[in-house]
């Protein structure tokens, strides 16, 4: 298929485009296989807004005489409008933007035709490759393997080609295991805590169905990581209530007779469309800007988007709390062990464990725990906050955890390497990228859409120095403590970064931002200066006194 | 002292708000200026003082089953202390002599009267000229052509309430002031409270007319004609009423009432709905049992917040504010504030457009001038609105602290825009309670002169003055953008985001707050950078005369050895370790026992908070330990909220709230 087809009118002048908090820009709009271009001819300051169509969540069109609207609501809830002279132009515009958004298949998205202009020093696509991470863990115990059981995807579809298990539990087991797990996700290494030697393992749920089922192989296998007489809790990120219902579905729950040294503790942490209306509901409060105090309060509690927040990071403290303080190992899983679970998992990690902190740490952290553990990103962040079309799959569950890990680095300013404006970097590729990363719904398909020789890896691109340094949090010190957040609703605040981005003017708290990293860089300057001349200083001292000794 | 029927109290258990399962044993001890909390645990014995002046309520509570009696204290700065005592009679004991030592009924009573902070007699009256109003009036351009100092209340002769130096329009004699300060509330006539020497423009301020549903009086309307002479840029004045409609309404009844626009020449008269104090205190009771809330869901929360009211009320008083403001700055038309009394919204009011007006006021010292003008001066009822004195619980009113509040609203909008930081503001709120300080004692300037504030009591400026480092805002700038002219804050609620204030509201739950601070990380680097111009300097020099003369001398090596060990800021004083809290605190939630496992090992298994947090160390309330007398706020950062730098390089995540 050739975009040209779908572009009806490539270009349009005299276009005028509407942005908050920005003056008015007339110029010329352009229409492109992959992005919607307008450049204002003025010479002196030529503006150009350059917006993918994958970006582009939703169009409405509006008509007064023969001057058409367009109001284009963004993936990254930014909403900008657009003034059309003439009612033809208009509409094909509309109806070609509609169409380049919302292309079926991924081989047309845009990463397929990125072409970057800048050189890759490192490819993103082999900076976090599971060999390395067992090296890592191989250098502090000896009690895990890697097992290539899933090398054609064949036992595991939604599972990496390889993965870390119990030693003792050879590949044969770990087939049978798969049975006995929804999707065949039996449990895999998720964390290993080296403080204590405590682990965090995820899975599925498992299928005991209404006749209680059992796995000895799976008994085996998550027993393999306790300690001789230590117990281990399960956290099932679902409530007891929906855990039971599932039985019914043949799926369920880790029976206390099968798994006696276990303890199961139930936490609600709500999925799917739950989550993406109280996406719509939060954006929808975000908007409104009536001046009303109460009616923004009641909106914002009704989405519900804090108590989403407020529960995840509890389930994830919990978590965290098992393996550091009550020295246990754990067992994440919800249902399929592909959304909840590893929002719990990924927390408990950064909460935990200083590495997860950094951004080298926290990238690999998003690759292990969230790209090759078959979080489905491509179904996930297919529509934002404005799309009409409701497939029951969308959910910003991606999102959910960002915003609690800004929860964290909001309570603890200074023990992260990177700043809010990388989470929110991040936020933006999962939804529109020129990156492949987060295309496909897991390892498999991305091997089969042969991503990474056809595409660039967002990895690839911010991990160069100059891309880098936006994203460094200048206050940042290493802090290799365990970091325990508050969860209490008055701890809890609203990401406004990300929902009132576009709203609102950030001119008073950018100032301040470029304030403080004047401060910090002033005082390293003077760092360097002062070691340089006490270096100097001493060598002529030592000059002298050997002049002396002559 | 006579209301002190025990003084000490053995074996009681202070509750932990978080957790009321943990409990710290210690002896209780009641003096005349405090209640003290000493922990038993001799590795610690960690204190917890409180005011005599702080304690809003005693509450004896229902006896536990095991016997105890507990009592519940609550304060005014936002501390709750729950005791457990052992013996009913010790108990009603303490009950009975807290509930005379917190209402106090005479001043001398107060802690300010005994407080000494041993200073000599000319530092005392030094702190007290500190704040000077005069001087501000002439900062601010005045007297001028149109403006002059009036002595008609002299002796608190036209009104007493009012200071005794009262700036009035040039234009208006004794003869037109004192026949409208009897169309007056309480005789509060029109003063100046704000000029802008830019445009002229002004912000006077006033009480109700005693219009009624006719009335009339031709003094009255001369003064606001003169006021309105006063910027002859303009030709009309605004008139602005802080309260809602109908409550001004309902005062023409009682022969009270607002301004008449047909009466009055080129006024506009405008409704600003403020609620009065009644609500107000109503408004904050409501919040404070959400903060309260033992582990609140988050819509109970949100809920609960929206329910009280009070970022709504504080949203009204700062879009007051702002209407002046703009008023002022952008329209150059001068505006006359009153309410009904003219005491507290139109202190509020008035104040707040003052701050979002002149930078001056967003400094440290221009806030204690503000205070001072609007607030102190202007006859704020700070003995009745902050329950100092035993007196009607009616006229209880967080009146200030709303104003508090707006302005650290302000400072999460405009972060580079104050001199002073957080902290500061939670201590000036602090002391408005504690009457460890005169500056804020009995409800008019009549009365402090009277009792002869000045020469018995210190003043708290002073005391801020002298620590102001540990209350300044490291991204403050004269030379910063935001430091300049006026503020000009969003209204939208969704735009200017007001939140919750949980740094003053949930003050003593230090568990809540971040647990690394931005501002005390940021002065840190100041302060070495600081040393480090300094010592660049001394290294230039040395290295000048070096080169000059070749000298080898050894002094100078071991001094150099000796700055090479303090170089380098210990900034890790703010990797602040902490720990876990209750995430699992719902019973309920918890799993499911299957019948075919015994309770006994369940028990053993089960992650209640008695076990998950026996090893926690105590991160209530009352880490912040209090001790009125010097410690409050004089605690530097480095030596009160932070652990010590040499904890931090362990991986000791318990240790560390103990050595606070």
């Amino acid at each position: 298929m050739e975009f040209a087809e779908l572009i009806k009118t490539p270009r349009v002048d005299n276009v005028v485009l509407h942005r908050p908090f920005y003056p008015a820009v007339e110029g010329t709009l352009c229409l492109t296989g992959h992005h919607l271009i307008l450049s204002s001819r003025r010479q002196d300051d030529a503006e150009e807004l350059w917006l993918l169509h994958s970006n582009i969540d939703s169009i409405e069109k509006r008509f007064v005489g023969s001057l058409g609207t367009i109001i284009i609501k963004c993936k990254d809830l930014r909403i900008i409008q657009l003034d059309i002279p003439g009612m033809e132009e208009c509409l094909n515009i509309a109806s070609s933007i509609e169409a380049l958004s919302t292309l079926d298949s991924v081989t047309l998205m845009y990463p397929f035709f990125y072409r970057p202009m800048f050189e890759v020093v490192e490819d993103g696509w082999r900076s976090f490759l599971p060999e390395q991470e067992f090296e890592l863990l191989s250098s502090v115990t000896d009690e895990w393997r890697l097992s290539c059981i899933n090398k054609e995807f064949s036992v595991c579809p939604s599972y990496p080609p390889v993965v870390i298990v119990p030693k003792s539990i050879d590949d044969e087991a770990l087939r049978k295991v798969a049975m006995f797990r929804h999707g065949s996700r039996f449990p895999v290494l998720s964390y290993y805590h080296k403080k204590n030697g405590m682990v965090m393992m995820r899975s599925s749920q498992p299928l005991t169905g209404t006749n209680g089922r059992r796995c000895k192989e799976d008994e085996k296998l998550i027993n393999a990581t306790l300690r001789a007489g230590k117990r281990g809790y399960i956290i099932d990120t679902r409530s007891l209530n929906v855990a039971q219902q599932a039985r019914a579905k043949g799926g369920g729950f880790e029976q206390e007779a099968h798994y006696p040294q276990w303890r199961r503790i139930h936490k609600s942490i709500e999925r799917f469309n739950i989550l993406q209306e109280s996406l719509i509901k939060l954006v929808e409060a975000c908007n409104d800007q009536s001046h009303n105090m109460d009616r923004w309060l009641s909106k914002l509690e009704a989405s519900n988007w804090l108590t989403h927040i407020k529960e995840i990071l509890t389930a994830a403290c919990l978590a965290a709390q098992c393996i550091d303080r009550e020295g246990a190992s754990v067992l994440v899983h919800g249902t399929e062990g592909t959304d909840s679970t590893l929002q719990v998992t990924s927390l408990a990690q950064i909460i935990l464990d200083p590495r997860c902190r950094t951004i080298r740490g926290f990238e690999s952290l998003v690759v292990r725990e969230w790209l090759q553990a078959g979080h489905p990103f491509q179904q996930r962040c297919a529509q934002s906050a404005y799309s009409n079309s409701k497939q029951k799959w969308e959910a910003p569950v991606f999102l959910l955890f960002l915003d609690c890990v800004w929860q964290i680095l909001r309570q603890f300013p200074c023990s992260f390497e990177f700043s809010e404006h990388f989470l929110i970097m991040l936020f933006e590729h999962t939804y529109a990228s020129q990156f492949g990363t987060f295309l496909g719904n897991n390892e498999n398909e991305r091997s089969k859409l042969k991503l990474q020789q056809k595409t660039m890896s967002l990895w690839s691109w911010v991990n160069r120095p100059q891309e880098l340094s936006k994203y460094k949090n200048p206050l940042f010190e290493a802090n290799s403590l365990v970091i325990w957040p508050s969860v209490a609703p008055q701890s809890l605040q609203l990401w406004e970064g990300v929902f009132l981005r576009w709203n609102r003017s950030s001119k008073f708290l950018d100032e301040a931002y470029e304030e403080m990293v004047t401060l910090i860089e002033y005082n390293k300057q003077l760092k360097a200066k002062v070691n340089a001349l006490r270096r100097k200083l001493a060598e002529l001292e030592t000059d002298d006194r050997m002049q002396e000794n002559l | 002292m006579e209301h002190i029927r025990m003084p000490k109290v053995e074996n009681v258990r202070l509750l932990d708000r978080v957790s009321s399962r943990k409990a710290t044993l210690g002896t209780l001890y009641l003096t005349a200026t405090h209640v003290i909390f000493v922990e038993n645990a001799s590795e610690t014995r960690k204190e917890t003082w409180v005011l005599h002046s702080q304690i809003s309520s005693i509450e004896k509570q229902a006896t536990t089953a095991t016997g105890c009696h507990p009592l519940l204290i609550r304060c005014k700065n936002f501390q709750v202390i729950q005791l457990i005592i052992p013996q009913e009679r010790d108990c009603h004991d303490v009950y009975i002599s807290l509930i005379r030592l917190a209402r106090p009924v005479k001043y001398e009573e107060l802690y300010c009267f005994s407080f000494n902070p041993k200073l000599d007699k000319e530092e005392q009256e030094r702190g007290w000229k500190l704040v000077d109003l005069n001087e501000e009036y002439n900062r601010m351009g005045i007297p001028n052509n149109y403006w002059q100092i009036s002595d008609v209340n002299r002796d608190y002769g036209v009104c007493d309430s009012y200071p005794t130096e009262v700036y009035v329009p040039k234009s208006a004699t004794a003869h037109i002031i004192v026949g409208s300060s009897k169309f007056r509330s309480r005789r509060r006539f029109p003063a100046l409270s704000y000029y802008c020497k830019d445009n002229n423009a002004s912000i006077c301020r006033s009480s109700q007319p005693l219009s009624g549903f006719s009335a009339r009086c031709l003094e009255d309307e001369l003064m606001l004609q003169a006021i309105r002479k006063t910027n002859p840029e303009s030709d009309f004045l605004y008139v602005v009423d802080t309260r809602p409609k109908l409550n001004a309404m309902a005062n023409r009844a009682a022969g009270k009432g607002y301004e008449n626009e047909d009466n009055y020449s080129n006024i506009k008269f405008q409704f600003i709905g403020i609620e009065n104090i009644h609500v107000m205190r109503s408004s904050l009771q409501k919040m404070l049992e959400v903060c309260e809330l033992k582990s609140p869901s988050m819509s109970d929360f949100l809920w609960g917040l929206e329910n009280s009211g009070w970022l709504k009320h504080i949203k009204a008083i700062m879009d007051a504010g702002i209407f002046i403001a703009k008023a002022v700055a952008e329209e150059g038309v001068s505006v006359l504030v009153h309410c009904s009394d003219g005491w507290d919204r139109t202190a509020q009011v008035c104040s707040v457009a003052s701050l979002l007006l002149d930078p001056y006021y967003r400094t440290m010292k221009g806030f204690m001038v503000l205070i001072e003008k609007d607030w102190v001066s202007f006859g704020h009822k700070f003995n009745h609105r902050y329950g100092n004195l035993d007196g009607d619980p009616k006229e209880i009113s967080p009146v200030i602290d709303q104003f508090i509040e707006c302005v650290w609203q302000l400072m999460e909008q405009f972060p580079c825009a104050f001199e002073f930081n957080e902290r500061f503001l939670i201590h000036v709120q602090h002391h408005i309670y504690s009457c460890q300080f005169g500056n804020f004692l009995c409800n008019s300037q009549k009365e402090r002169q009277e009792l002869k504030i000045q020469e018995r009591t210190y003043s708290l400026w002073a005391h801020l003055w002298k620590n102001r480092a540990d209350y300044l805002n490291p991204l403050y700038r004269l030379d910063h953008s935001q430091t300049q002219g006026t503020l000009r804050p969003q209204i939208a609620p969704c735009i200017f985001l007001y939140k919750f204030w949980s740094g003053m509201y949930n003050r003593f739950e230090k568990g809540m707050h971040p647990r690394q601070s931005v501002t005390d990380y940021l002065m840190a680097v100041k302060e070495e950078t600081q040393q480090l111009e300094e010592e660049l300097e001394v290294l230039g020099e040395r290295l000048a005369s070096l080169q000059k003369v070749q000298l080898n001398d050894n002094e100078v090596k071991s001094k150099q050895q000796d700055q090479n060990k303090e170089l380098g800021r210990s900034t890790s004083n703010i990797s602040l370790a902490n720990t876990p809290q209750e995430y699992n605190n719902n019973l309920k939630s918890f799993p499911s026992r299957s019948p075919s496992q015994g309770d006994e090992e369940d028990s053993a298994l089960i992650l209640t908070q008695d076990n998950l947090k026996s090893s926690d160390p105590d991160l209530s309330a009352n880490s912040d330990q209090e001790s009125g007398v010097e410690d409050l706020s004089c605690r530097s950062p480095s030596s009160g909220g932070c652990l010590p730098s040499e904890d931090s390089g362990k991986d000791s995540d318990e240790a560390v709230f103990l050595t606070i």
